[in-house]
């Protein structure tokens, strides 16, 4: 707790923010989904956090919460980096969409429901962005096998050639 | 070449038709033009001064899938990529042949994963399959010339 940051954010935007955690002199916001705008907006409108960096997702499982939602901001005039995370129970993985307040959260939103299946709630366009549109499930999360074909590199071609499509003419 | 010796005194050399028209299928083929990853780089690279794809009759590339008559699947086919994979070689007149190029290409490679066709003959026919990751520009060449070594043996009633 000794980052000049931490402390002032804190401060700032009181009960919102449950815990701040400091790893390396980064500063860690945690939040929730009820709050999340208020806190981005804040960030950005009065903190100078003007970039966000990125969006992403970390599943925890078999922990419960299960689903970590973390935005990097960045504040260019302050040269000074933020990360912001909220949890996200796996019953109920929805929380309101960040592109009213950073609008290159919409594609990096599109990618998390692409690949963890995570709803966001006011999101303009939300359909699946890298994966083909007809893609079953939503393969980063963990109950997805690492693998598709299990029997690969085994040097077995009778077992491959059972499990495996082949094209025709 | 020593044609003028079979030509003798009457200026007619015999063979059979199969023969010719593998002989001229065989020496011009036209690949498309088209990379997926990095084993494009080594095909490019082939088809450059140093290796010199055009010594055997294959360096024209063409960027239309209508005049070509290969398809080198040079690198990973990503499932969101495979239908436009299979559409270009649905648009490419027959005869044709396709070369899976690297290990990617045959089989998955490395990428045993949720975004990559493990191996692009589950979506097109393939006649030879090129090892190596990626294959150099001399295992490319090989491949290609084995693929000329196959189509001299096909058959008549095989021509589509």
């Amino acid at each position: 707790m000794d980052h000049p940051l931490s402390e002032l954010l804190k401060s700032a935007l009181g009960d919102a923010i449950s815990q701040v955690t400091l790893f390396r002199d980064e500063v860690t916001l945690h939040t929730s989904r009820e709050r999340i705008l208020d806190v981005l907006t804040h960030l950005r409108d009065v903190q100078q956090f003007d970039m966000l960096t990125d969006e992403t997702c970390v599943d925890y499982y078999p922990r419960e919460p299960r689903f970590g939602i973390l935005y990097q901001l960045y504040s260019i005039p302050r040269n000074l980096r933020v990360r912001v995370k909220v949890m996200l129970s796996e019953y109920d993985a929805s929380l309101p969409s960040a592109v009213p307040v950073y609008r290159n959260a919409n594609w990096l939103e599109r990618e998390i429901y692409d690949l963890f299946g995570i709803h966001f709630e006011g999101h303009p366009d939300l359909r699946r962005i890298l994966l083909p549109p007809d893609y079953p499930g939503h393969p980063l999360r963990k109950e997805v096998p690492i693998a598709v074909e299990e029997n690969a590199f085994s040097f077995n071609r009778a077992r491959i050639d059972a499990a495996k499509p082949y094209a025709t003419e | 070449m020593g044609l003028e010796q079979k030509l003798g005194d009457m200026g007619i050399v015999t063979t059979s038709l199969e023969k010719v028209v593998n002989w001229a299928r065989s020496n011009a083929i036209w690949p498309m033009l088209f990379g997926l990853a990095c084993c494009a780089i080594e095909m490019m690279s082939a088809q450059a001064p140093r290796y010199d794809l055009s010594r055997f009759g294959m360096e024209l590339m063409r960027a239309s899938p209508r005049q070509s008559d290969l398809m080198i699947v040079a690198g990973r086919v990503s499932r969101k990529m495979a239908p436009v994979l299979r559409n270009l070689y649905d648009q490419m007149p027959d005869p044709k042949w396709v070369i899976a190029m690297g290990d990617c290409a045959s089989c998955g490679g490395v990428f045993n994963n949720y975004a990559i066709v493990q191996g692009v003959d589950e979506i097109v026919p393939v006649d030879v399959y090129v090892a190596g990751c990626p294959p150099r520009p001399e295992t490319l060449i090989d491949g290609i010339m084995k693929l000329q070594e196959k189509i001299r043996r096909e058959p008549l009633k095989k021509w589509q």
